[in-house]
């Protein structure tokens, strides 16, 4: 046992303003260990990476590298101490070749063809083959990971570090990239594997760290344990039954949903029906026959970790792209898939995507002028295509005063605002249309606990005045704190949605973990 | 010693307005130095270039007939920078709508009855936004750039134009010279000793039109949004294609106008050289204005006096004709050195903990 371990982390801290990201992070790496960084999204994993990396440096803590204690001041430091990272998105660059791909992310220069000499001899190895000649944009996405795998390989990494390396691919392309990994766990590379998925993390590892809001919660062999011990520990302890949420305005009410009934029988506001669609980009998630069904008064959650069509899901309930059939989305009983944001909007479906930015404002311009970006048709503010300036102020002040927004002035651009204020503004604009549906993601995503506060009692009060709610959230705390019903979403596609009172974290956990198909034996255990 | 360009959160709205006017006084700073290397007296040089063009009816009238094709122009081509969409080929729209135009004329010739004038505007608008027309469905429809293909056909109506003069369409009564007839009809002159035609009345009301559509309709919120935000622009339900669409056959046409304008105008037939390239001075022109239609009117007298003073200095200071690029050039340069620090700041670089 005098070996030392391959990377040592001891007391890793990392804060980002009031966020701590990363507190007191313990972790060691053993040569020839494949080691699992298990953790919810925002549980600090991406964060841990970079700081092993040199992207960031550690706030406080000791990195150690073979025993030694370094300081890690950039990639090229990282690298030069055997440090090799393949991230999730690729980092290839479509219209170069393969050979130059990989010499674009050498440190020493080599002529091409002893770069395609190298290549040709990783791939035999490791069973990675690849044609240094053809030009990345012709690969697979397997063969792009390949590629970025040989990369890290001819600088002879002593730890390799892969982000969540199966999100884009295939299971057969999975199944051959677990095939490389053990070959290099076998000679002696040290491997942090960073992922979700429960069912990959107890077939390949040997050693498990789970992280949740940037702390260790455990530190355990994941082949002696099951994946529904690995859901607990990742999403976190239960909830004590019954216990009111202190400081919550409206926690003593029960939830509007009869408990334990799964279909609702108020009138269905949303109904969507087996809604398939491919996915738009490289990154993106096909959404694969979805069906939801949302009665009005009601809160339904969508759970799930981010990429697995959260996106998509918003998009096409928002009408940024179209359904392949009208009737494929219902709103009130009238089929809107085939209509656009606007026209969905002026029938009642409101969306309130995740980017508050970029997507559901615009920083540059004026508060007023987001108003009629996103609530002209019902507050009739450009009747004819003519913005009526005066109206569109008044709705913002009515905004301004209704969720506290705290802003410089009435006219003020968006981008002036804070995170937490201008979700305010954005979640305030939805409500001031009176929506029969709104869709909204990541409500409260990097906001304050007040501003936080002050939109769930909207919503909730949106949701008592007879509108149907869908919340699509990586926050699992305010899902099961807001929703009368919960459905989880894993790539692409939605698990049934169940009665919150009475469901099991470790349950969720599992569906957000993949285990869909086994969704029923667990319930069967529960 | 590394330095970085860190975006500021709020451009400060001051600098805004100053930038185009900083950029304007570097302009002439610049000028001074350059006249002092090329040897000539600055003082004078500078009057000849600035002054000189303006002590006369004469002079002041050119000044305009040069600034309303510019205007014109970049007032067709600002919502279309708004929403980025990069039409840089109005010098070919130009040329097209003076072909359309002039040929509808020519095809008539001698016919001079009230309508046939206005109707070779309208052809030559339409000439103009059909040129357009090109890149705008290649994007659209293939995705291929506006700026490469509108940049490339602004070379091919050039050449279509040398074509037509020196071929089918020359003046049989001209002697070889390769121009056409003199039309027989073409615009007013408003004011007696100057080639002051319609087009100099136009330029303002447009520009003032203009600014009314893009301050209160929801287009113009909808160019702002395209521009600067396109995924807030789809969340709005703003539609891409038409807008894209829309911009560059607007520009088009805007250009096309300016064109017949000029045929019919000042020039009176068809040249192979129509315009000293107001179709791509008129892209600075348009950032010069701030993209502002109000901004633009100004813009155009500046950079029209540009053309203007790069004339009088040949003649009255003896320095040569490249002068007017130059100072177009330079003109540009300094506007977009002060945008870029109206939005960025250049800071030192810190250690690597900095992403």
């Amino acid at each position: 046992m005098s070996v030392p371990p391959r990377l040592e982390l001891e007391g890793i801290t990392k804060r980002f303003g009031r966020l701590l990201a990363n507190d007191a992070i313990d972790l060691v790496v053993r040569p020839g260990e494949i080691h699992a960084l298990l953790g919810e999204n925002g549980a600090g994993k991406s964060t841990l990476v970079k700081q092993i990396y040199g992207l960031l440096e550690p706030d406080s803590g000791t990195i150690r590298v073979d025993g030694r204690a370094v300081r890690i001041g950039g990639p090229r430091i990282a690298r030069r101490l055997g440090i090799a990272v393949v991230f999730q998105h690729f980092t290839l660059v479509d219209a170069l070749d393969v050979a130059e791909n990989v010499a674009l992310g050498l440190d020493e220069r080599l002529p091409r063809r002893e770069l395609a000499r190298r290549i040709a001899a990783a791939g035999e190895a490791y069973g990675l083959s690849l044609d240094p000649d053809r030009p990345v944009r012709e690969l697979s996405m397997g063969e792009r990971q390949r590629v970025e795998i040989v990369r890290c390989l001819l600088e002879r990494p002593r730890l390799l570090v892969m982000d969540e390396p199966t999100s884009v691919l295939t299971p057969q392309e999975a199944e051959r990239l677990f095939a490389t990994l053990r070959r290099l766990a076998a000679e002696g590379c040290a491997i942090l594997y960073i992922s979700h998925k429960l069912a990959e993390i107890v077939a390949l590892c040997e050693r498990a760290t789970i992280l949740r809001a940037g702390r260790v919660v455990a530190s355990l062999d994941p082949r002696t344990t099951d994946a529904r011990e690995l859901a607990a520990r990742m999403v976190g302890p239960e909830p004590h039954a019954g216990e009111p949420h202190a400081g919550e305005p409206h926690a003593g009410e029960p939830h509007a949903g009869e408990p334990g009934g799964t279909s609702p029988r108020r009138p269905v506001r949303l109904a969507v029906e087996r809604l398939s669609l491919p996915a738009d980009h490289p990154f993106g998630v096909a959404l694969d026959a979805l069906s939801i069904e949302l009665g009005a008064g009601e809160i339904l959650g969508i759970a799930g970790i981010a990429g697995n069509g959260q996106d998509e899901l918003l998009a096409a309930l928002a009408g940024e792209r179209a359904a392949p059939r009208p009737e494929a989305i219902r709103l009130d009983g009238r089929p809107i898939g085939g209509l656009g944001p606007s026209a969905r909007r002026a029938l009642g479906l409101v969306a309130v995507p995740e980017e508050r930015l970029g997507h559901a404002a615009v920083g540059e311009l004026g508060l007023p002028a987001n108003t009629v970006l996103g609530a002209r048709e019902r507050l009739a503010l450009a009747p004819g295509g003519v913005v009526r300036w005066a109206r569109a102020r008044a709705a913002t002040a009515r905004i301004v005063q209704r969720l506290d927004v705290r802003t410089p002035s009435l006219d003020a651009p968006a981008a002036a605002l804070s995170g937490g204020n201008l979700q305010k503004f954005v979640i305030g604009r939805a409500i001031l249309q009176d929506p029969l549906v709104l869709v909204a993601a990541q409500p409260t995503w990097g906001v304050d606990a007040a501003a936080t506060a002050a939109i769930h009692a909207a919503l909730r009060a949106l949701a008592r005045a007879g509108a149907a709610l869908l919340l699509i959230s990586q926050d699992l705390d305010e899902l099961l704190l807001l929703a009368d019903r919960l459905a989880v979403l894993d790539r692409g596609r939605l698990s049934p949605a169940r009665p919150v009172a009475g469901l099991a974290r470790a349950e969720i956990g599992l569906l957000m973990g993949g285990l869909h198909e086994r969704t029923g034996e667990v319930v069967d255990g529960a | 010693m590394a330095l970085e360009l860190e975006r500021r959160p709020l451009p400060s709205t001051l600098w805004r307005i100053l930038a185009p006017l900083l950029a304007v006084a570097l302009t002439a700073l610049a000028g001074l130095g350059l006249f002092l290397a090329l040897g000539a007296d600055p003082s004078r040089a500078l009057w000849s270039f600035f002054v000189a063009p303006l002590t006369s009816l004469w002079g002041v009238g050119e000044l305009l007939v040069k600034a309303a094709p510019l205007a014109l122009i970049a007032l067709g081509l600002a919502p279309g920078f708004r929403a980025g969409v990069w039409n840089i080929g109005a010098e070919g729209q130009l040329t097209v709508g003076a072909i359309a135009g002039g040929g509808l004329l020519l095809a008539l010739w001698p016919l001079d009855a009230a309508w046939v004038l206005p109707a070779a505007i309208l052809a030559g608008m339409a000439g103009g936004a059909a040129w357009a027309w090109i890149p705008a469905v290649l994007r659209t429809r293939r995705g291929a750039s506006e700026i490469l293909v509108s940049l490339m056909l602004a070379y091919v109506a050039q050449l279509l134009l040398s074509a037509l003069v020196y071929g089918p369409w020359r003046d049989p009564e001209g002697f070889n010279f390769p121009q056409t007839r003199l039309f027989q009809v073409s615009l007013p002159v408003l004011v007696e000793a100057t080639r002051l035609h319609p087009g100099v009345v136009l330029a303002p009301l447009l520009a003032l039109l203009l600014w009314l559509l893009l301050g209160r309709t929801l287009l113009g919120l909808a160019l702002e949004v395209t521009g600067r935000a396109p995924a807030a622009a789809g969340l709005a339900g703003f539609a891409q294609p038409r807008l894209v669409r829309g911009c560059l056959l607007a520009g088009g046409a805007m250009a096309g106008l300016a064109g017949i304008l000029e045929a019919t105008g000042p020039v009176g037939q068809l040249v192979p050289v129509l315009t000293p390239g107001y179709g791509f001075t008129a892209i600075i022109v348009a950032f010069l204005g701030r993209l502002h239609p109000l901004g633009i009117l100004p813009a155009a007298l500046v950079v029209a006096l540009a053309y203007l003073g790069g004339e009088t200095a040949q003649i009255e200071a003896g320095l040569p004709q490249a002068v007017t690029g130059l100072f177009q050039g330079l003109l540009l340069l300094f506007l977009l050195a002060a945008e870029l620090l109206v939005h960025y700041r250049i800071r030192r670089r810190e250690g690597a903990s900095r992403r």
